[in-house]
């Protein structure tokens, strides 16, 4: 078993990166397309954990905290807009709501 | 501790794999929560103990209950005690429950056999380091922290309320 580099625990971040992409590209239910941007938003703080755990400062985890605090505001707001669609269009298909009206 | 960091990216990967395939939100729901703490064990392996207690509090808890609240008001009709019945199967527990104890089996092993907190890399960086620079390098950093959440707060209020005609018709 090998000893974990930096460039382990970011391959890490980068492969859950890309399967919270994937996850957004593919889904067209609209709460699954938010749990995908939440492992996104999940993996870019775990690559600032490894990087700060790198160099011991304490600077990756403060950066995990605000990436935690933006994580928060963003599903408030998103959940609210899962809602407001549910309920004018009585679906969860995002593709329901691609025409914008003026 | 280079054991606990593999399996449990091993464990992370796999959930977060099936969270993006499930088809029933309730399923994926569980299976990120495993990713989330699977995630957690990962930061404490790392020497970020506060980060992982946060990610436990935080993610697994307060953001995972505002998702379930959703789903749970989502479905309202009459045939939601049906689906819930199909959705909440024993068999559907069987996946996340086997990743979580293996979660729980290294989160033992590291505690008991594996010497107290000796992490991967280097020291590990404690809450007081963390406080210290948070409130110090980064203050500025948290009161717009503090502006954003505001904003959200007040977004979701707005968007999640019914519209006034809406009220009045039901």
């Amino acid at each position: 078993m090998a000893a974990v580099s930096m460039e382990h625990g970011l391959i890490l971040a980068g492969v859950l990166f890309a399967l919270g992409l994937i996850g957004v590209l593919v889904r067209r239910n609209i709460i699954f397309m938010l749990m995908s941007i939440e492992v996104m938003l999940n993996a870019s703080g775990l690559a600032f954990v490894v990087a700060g755990s790198n160099w011991g400062t304490a600077d990756g985890q403060v950066m995990f905290i605000f990436i935690l605090t933006m994580a928060a505001a963003e599903v408030a707001v998103g959940l609210a807009l899962v809602l407001q669609l549910y309920r004018r269009f009585k679906t969860l298909d995002v593709d329901a709501a691609s025409k914008m009206r003026g | 501790m280079t054991v606990v960091f593999w399996i449990s990216a091993a464990v992370t990967v796999i959930s977060t794999v099936m969270v993006i395939t499930r088809r029933n939100v309730v399923h994926a729901l569980l299976y990120l929560i495993v990713s989330l703490l699977a995630m957690a064990v990962i930061f404490f392996s790392l020497g970020a103990p506060f980060v992982a207690a946060l990610e436990v509090i935080v993610y697994a808890g307060a953001i995972m209950v505002l998702f379930i609240f959703v789903v749970m008001m989502l479905n309202l009709g009459a045939r939601a005690s049906q689906q819930e019945r199909q959705w909440l199967k024993p068999r559907m527990m069987i996946g996340p429950a086997i990743l979580a104890a293996i979660l729980m089996i290294e989160l033992g092993y590291a505690i008991f056999a594996g010497g107290g907190i000796e992490i991967i890399t280097g020291e590990p960086v404690g809450a007081k380091q963390v406080g210290m620079s948070l409130f110090e390098t980064y203050l500025l950093g948290v009161e717009l922290a503090s502006i954003l959440l505001l904003a959200g707060l007040v977004g979701a209020y707005h968007l999640g309320r019914r519209d006034r005609s809406e009220e009045e018709e039901s």
